[in-house]
């Protein structure tokens, strides 16, 4: 018999971590032909995190996207960030590349000064230009200004980087007061709700229909923030249902070897229906309100899943994953009992 | 034993020294230098080296090189024309359909050969036919997409999107 549930989970997922410190770097050169490369040691695995760090350089610098190059295989050699895990990278640096295209436009600022004789307080940057406050007749274009640089013009030759770091606060002592402990950075905020069909003859679960709803903050890029939703349900649905290395874990002798021992859900194991969300609420501590999300996709559907189990069946799973094996042992106990 | 392979690859033909054991996979990334295909599992269980061998799709891990000996094969190299993008990289690019990468070259062929069959596939006749390519990044929902666009008709070559 196919019986079908409902269950939901919230989620919240901190980022940036205020105990251990949790830092990121940036630079960002002027290129003599006005084009600018975004150094960060961040690496993109297919996240997007080189896409919305060369969105934020784009934008701070108030430049087209076009004109910020920024290169994945960096982390040789580009400053350090601590890495592009833990859902951190949205949150922390940003900072660093804000800070970054700040010191380069003060270096703009100060080696344009020459240039057009005048000082650099009374300088201004922007739209890729910098220029005389109330006379924006006498300007340079970022071109003019990485040509004059690199071949020299008028001034001496200059490398024009900007440089920047950051990492959110650290972490002090709870208030005895208020109990007031800001661990973390920022909290990302997450719903999940599923529908399943667990058939009592065979223990299979079926997930239906599967929503999951994010509070990001700001969705920096939206196609993203999708991915990082939709993705984040494949380990999810694999937890909770196929992915196993019972009995042998933790033992790596005896380590699934191929797909066939370690299930992955495929196209069929996803739900028939996946509906996704975004809301946002501009966060204090990210650049823009940005804050990130992306791990606490995966941590919604497990419960919410087993919570929809439990609606089916009456009884409630307490080990993953809910495997065929599992389910039926469950019922026969329950039957059992009376 | 040594042996001469002769085989139409991507439009061209090709003459490969290959030995009896090779599978089709090997002969491609180690020796033709053509790595689209990728080598997942080289087990059958992933899709991520499947080709077309006369439209049809196969896994390259588990294909002998030597039984597409005078036959077409098609790799993800050989999508794009002139250039210019494939109606599906185009689909697959424009609404998120990958994050890695890794799974994309066999997705685009197992979905080619699924529309070549079926134009207009269910999302269920998608989700069917598609179930033997893995996706660790968890794509499915933007692939499905990226499908139904193209069998919509949204990258057609005359009027639509381009
Ligand atoms: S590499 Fe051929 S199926 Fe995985
Ligand atoms: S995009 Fe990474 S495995 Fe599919």
């Amino acid at each position: 018999m196919k019986k079908k549930g409902v269950g939901m989970a919230c989620v919240l997922h901190p980022t940036g971590n205020k105990g251990a410190g949790d830092p990121s770097n940036a630079a960002i050169q002027l290129k003599p032909d006005g084009t600018l490369v975004l150094l960060v040691g961040a690496v993109d695995l297919g996240q997007g995190s080189t896409t919305i760090l060369r969105q934020f350089a784009a934008d701070l610098m108030e430049v087209p996207i076009e004109h910020v190059f920024a290169s994945n295989f960096a982390d040789d050699f580009a400053p350090l960030s601590l890495g592009s895990f833990a859902s951190r990278v949205t949150l922390i640096d940003p900072h660093a590349v804000e800070n970054a295209a700040e010191d380069l436009k003060k270096k703009i600022r100060e080696y344009a000064s020459d240039l057009l004789e005048a000082h650099p307080d009374d300088l201004e940057y922007k739209e890729g230009k910098v220029f005389v406050k109330g006379a924006p007749d006498r300007s340079m274009t970022l071109a003019e200004v990485g040509g004059a640089s690199m071949f020299g013009g008028g001034a001496d030759p200059a490398l024009l980087v900007g440089t920047g770091a950051w990492q959110p606060a650290r972490f002090h002592p709870h208030d005895p007061e208020t109990g007031a402990m800001p661990a973390v950075g920022a909290i990302s905020f997450g719903a999940c709700v599923a529908e399943v069909e667990v058939d009592t003859e065979t223990g299979m679960v079926d997930v239906t229909k599967l929503t999951q709803v994010w509070e990001v903050g700001k969705a920096v890029n939206p196609l993203l923030v999708r991915q990082q939703i939709n993705g984040g349900l494949h380990p999810g649905l694999g937890t909770t249902l196929t992915e196993n290395s019972y009995p042998y874990y933790p033992n790596p002798d005896w380590a699934p070897e191929n797909f066939s021992d370690y299930a992955l859900p495929t196209f069929l194991d996803y739900p028939e229906e996946t509906l996704w969300g975004i809301e946002e609420v501009p966060h204090p501590a990210g650049v823009k309100g940005a804050k990130g999300f992306s791990e606490g996709s995966t941590n919604g559907p497990p419960p919410a899943i087993m919570a929809a189990i439990h609606d089916a069946i009456g009884i409630w799973i307490d080990e993953y994953p809910a495997t065929p094996e599992v389910i039926l042992r469950a019922l026969e106990a329950k039957e059992a009992s009376g | 034993m040594k042996q001469i392979l002769s085989f139409i690859l991507n439009g061209s033909p090709v003459d490969v020294i290959v030995t009896p054991t090779e599978t089709l996979l090997d002969v491609l990334r180690e020796k033709l230098g053509v790595t689209g295909p990728k080598r997942g599992c080289d087990d059958g269980d992933c899709g991520t080296c499947t080709v077309l061998l006369d439209g049809e799709p196969v896994r390259s891990c588990l294909t002998i090189a030597l039984t597409v000996a005078g036959r077409e094969v098609l790799t993800v190299e050989g999508l794009s024309t002139d250039g210019d993008l494939h109606p599906l990289q185009k689909a697959f690019h424009e609404h998120g359909a990958f994050q890695c990468g890794f799974c994309t070259p066999g997705m685009l062929m197992s979905a080619k050969a699924l529309l070549d069959h079926n134009p207009t596939p269910s999302r269920t006749e998608i989700r069917e036919y598609m179930s033997g390519n893995l996706c660790r990044c968890g794509s499915y929902e933007e692939i499905i997409e990226a499908i139904q666009v193209v069998a919509a008709g949204e990258y057609a070559p005359s009027g639509g999107k381009e």
